[in-house]
């Protein structure tokens, strides 16, 4: 593996495509990174060493390529466990994404738990994610979805969460550890305890924390927790799902198939030990072995030097933004309760075209609702502009943005 | 950004003042749409009298190009008979905007630019069917609103 430097400035030399000209020869500015990251030469390394000299299926035949991929393959696991302070990897459960890791919860947990008149509680501001699998589950158990409502601020509204609590039908919280498009983050521990009292379990999609803060499983006593790969320098394809070993065992299995079984005969099946049970199928081998490049990427800068730069160009980019005339920005004002998201509306012109005008200068961020139309039409409105940042932006990117957004006032005679 | 192929004087002028935009109660024909991925979501509504279209309007969020786009339809259609819109194409559309370059270089975009179209020959081809029951004259529009983009 190549060395990685310490200083972020650096760094952006593994990552080939940072070096790419854009629209009409301009640099590229990617600031779409809550969408997905860009990945380094040593988790592109990592897959293509994977298919050349390793490419096996795993977990069943003896000869040395299974090994190889099989050894590399649940070496990624051990190192997922460790990145979270888990202390067993059987707990880890290889998913497609997030969006899996919720969909399985929904499915294998909420189905033989969730009854008639229950309650999930979620919250304003989940992605779609986050949403949909629970309406699933409770229009087909005639069960309840709440929510717990956001400020004005973009914070949520934590009172709320007594009242349902107190109803004693609340099965299961389930809540984003940091706002995809607010970049809110949650007051995790109050939400735990307040649960944990109510003996309520809680669920945490990670997706957008995991990649940019220390997370420690272990302290945080959550119950189930979700994330991507994708999010954090590593491959599509890949997710993680965590849950306690005592609710992973209790649970029914999610896909029936290969590799999720300890024997089939013609009527009936015992399932394999955890984690397996939950990973029925080949499962997604390569992008798993680079996912290990990723975490190590990520744990030679630290976690919490990642933090820093990210609070950073955040406050940063506010600053900027603050000081041009029709600027709109949402979420809390103190950049210490986000994180490196910053969504904004430029006058009353559609996102969609501070998008496609700010394109021309190289700059890639996001326009849309950001699968997030409960928190939109909060809002009140259709869309919103989001700049996300990641290790390898720059405050010289972000001069780049401000001074495209110009051009959008220019263009819209602002 | 002079010479912009997008934004021009014509487009910006039209999103910030878009015509026949408003709603028509009881109309003949309403016919709600949305481009899931962007968001931009229009309601179209027609009065028929006769075979004409005697009034039309449109309201709805949506970029510039989509206000654009649904305010110079509307326009373009106002007064025509049914057999006329019937035909109407989507090259008509684009190139009375300039727009024709988006079916080539933005495939995004021209969802954006359609989405009215898209939402007329959807509302036209309900209204031969369920309100005149005349899936005859209702021809192919079906399919051509669901495969404009």
């Amino acid at each position: 593996m190549q060395s990685t430097s310490e200083t972020f400035g650096d760094l952006r030399k593994d990552f080939p495509v940072l070096n790419r000209r854009v629209r009409d020869d301009k640099k590229l500015v990617y600031f779409d990174n809550a969408a997905t990251t860009q990945k380094p030469n040593q988790v592109i390394d990592a897959i293509t060493d994977y298919y050349q000299n390793h490419n096996s299926n795993i977990h069943r035949a003896v000869h040395a390529l299974a090994e190889e991929s099989t050894e590399a393959f649940e070496q990624t696991r051990d190192k997922v466990a460790k990145f979270l302070n888990i202390e067993d990897s059987r707990e880890i459960v290889f998913v497609r994404g997030t969006t899996e890791a919720i969909n399985l919860i929904a499915y294998a947990w909420g189905r033989d738990n969730v009854k008639e008149g229950d309650i999930i509680v979620t919250t304003e501001y989940e992605h779609h994610s986050n949403i949909v699998p629970w309406q699933l589950l409770t229009q087909e158990k005639k069960a309840q979805l709440k929510y717990i409502d956001i400020d004005d601020n973009g914070e949520l509204m934590i009172e709320q969460l007594d009242d349902y609590l107190s109803t004693g039908k609340v099965k299961l919280v389930t809540f984003s550890h940091m706002s995809n498009v607010l970049g809110t983050i949650s007051p995790v521990k109050e939400i735990i305890s307040k649960c944990k009292n109510a003996g309520v379990l809680t669920l945490i999609d990670g997706a957008q924390s995991v990649p940019h803060m220390k997370i420690n499983l272990n302290e945080l006593g959550c119950d189930f927790y979700a994330f991507s790969a994708h999010k954090m320098l590593g491959p599509t394809g890949v997710g993680v799902l965590w849950a306690r070993k005592e609710i992973l065992e209790k649970m029914s299995p999610f896909l029936g198939g290969g590799d999720m079984i300890r024997e089939v005969h013609k009527y009936e099946t015992t399932w394999n030990d955890l984690p397996y049970k939950f990973e029925a199928g080949t499962p997604n081998i390569a992008d798993v072995i680079g996912f290990a490049k990723a975490i190590e990427y990520l744990e030679k800068i630290g976690m919490d030097n990642i933090r820093k730069h990210e609070l950073e160009l955040t406050r940063y980019a506010l600053e900027k933004m603050k000081q041009i005339p029709g600027i709109t920005l949402y979420g809390t004002k103190e950049p210490e309760k986000r994180g490196g998201v910053v969504s904004f509306n430029f006058n009353d012109v559609h996102p969609h075209d501070v998008g496609t005008i700010i394109d021309k200068d190289g700059v890639a961020i996001r326009s849309g609702h950001h699968c997030a139309q409960v928190l939109m039409e909060k809002l009140n409105v259709a869309a919103t502009n989001r700049a996300s940042f990641y290790i390898y932006n720059t405050k010289e990117e972000i001069d780049v943005l401000i001074s495209s957004l110009e051009n959008v006032a220019k263009v819209f005679k602002l | 950004m002079s010479g912009d192929p997008i934004y021009t004087e014509m487009i910006i002028e039209y999103s910030r003042n878009p015509s026949n935009y408003g709603k028509i109660d009881d109309a003949h024909i309403h016919r709600h749409d949305s481009n899931p991925l962007c968001g931009d979501s229009i309601d179209l509504y027609l009065n028929i009298d006769g075979n004409k279209i005697s009034d039309v309007k449109f309201d709805g969020k949506g970029c510039a190009i989509c206000m654009a786009c649904s305010s110079v339809l509307t326009e373009m259609i106002k007064g025509k008979t049914l057999d006329e819109v019937k035909k109407f194409e989507k090259d008509e559309l684009l190139s009375e905007l300039g727009l024709e370059h988006l079916i080539k270089t933005s495939p995004v975009r021209i969802k954006c630019a359609l989405l009215s179209l898209k939402t007329l020959k959807y509302g036209i081809y309900s209204y031969f069917v369920d309100k005149m029951k005349d899936s005859e004259s209702a021809g192919n529009l079906n399919e051509e609103a669901a495969n404009l983009y």
